[in-house]
């Protein structure tokens, strides 16, 4: 009964102090916005693209987007290798 | 899954997979001028091919699109996205540099800075890396739920 009620006080109290630390935030005024006002002042200069989105994606940050291409690359692999044909005990077929 | 579903879910299935291909094309190939890319115009042309996964026969599926179409889309996306970023290096660049912007060739026409409505023949190298990525998700994805319904079928004949 006791570490119930304990359990429900650490509870409410975390609840309460991450609420409080999130509606205290400002939003839409960020600390540091050196790197968003570069690439929104000179996004569609540098790389010719309408979309700020798709030329940090694809320009600025490619590597990212290399990453997440391998990323898909080997899940892939390992549904292939998950889900291979088996046709007998030893005789695997990698199709 | 071995049967096809009934015929005016297969109808429907023919007809909506053209728009949902056509609309995923249209999201991949506008990718540097509207909301959208490489990733998710590909999602949603992978989409349709599992539309067809699902309302028809598997058999029937593998009689109009082998596995290795699929496979084969999934490498070659990959290595044209990489070869892209790796041409920049002979040609005195670096690693993944937008080398076409703004030359006037391929993709290369000058952008009007500000608000324009959007030219598709720009960007340089962010339309090809875009095509690339949605080759390669389009094939990735696919071929997922390929294998997955090969494992499915096989395990329902096996047992």
């Amino acid at each position: 009964m006791m570490r119930t009620k304990v359990a429900w006080f650490t509870l409410v109290v975390l609840a309460a102090g991450l609420l409080f630390a999130a509606v205290s935030l400002p939003f839409g005024s960020p600390a540091m916005s050196d790197m968003d006002d570069y690439f929104i002042a000179h996004g569609q200069e540098q790389t010719g693209a309408n979309n700020i989105v798709t030329s940090i994606v694809f320009d600025f940050r490619a590597f990212d987007t290399l990453g997440e291409a391998c990323v898909l690359f080997t899940a892939v692999f390992g549904v292939s290798v998950l889900f291979r044909l088996r046709k007998k005990e030893e005789d695997y077929e990698y199709e | 899954m071995s049967d096809s579903l009934s015929k005016i879910i297969r109808t429907t299935a023919d007809v909506m997979f053209l728009f949902i291909t056509v609309f995923g094309f249209y999201i991949v190939l506008h990718g540097h001028l509207t909301p959208g890319g490489g990733f998710q115009g590909g999602a949603v042309i992978a989409t349709g091919f599992i539309l067809l996964i699902v309302a028809y026969k598997l058999e029937d599926f593998l009689g109009w699109f082998q596995k290795k179409t699929f496979q084969s889309c999934e490498m070659s996306g990959l290595i044209l996205f990489i070869g892209t970023a790796l041409a920049a290096i002979p040609l005195g660049y670096l690693f993944f540099m937008n080398f076409l912007n703004g030359t006037g060739g391929l993709f290369g026409q000058a952008v009007p800075f500000g608000i324009n409505p959007g030219f598709l023949n720009t960007a340089g190298t962010i339309p090809i890396m875009n095509i690339a990525v949605g080759i390669e998700v389009l094939g990735g994805l696919s071929i997922i739920i390929l294998y997955m319904t090969s494992g499915i079928q096989s395990h329902e004949e096996g047992e």
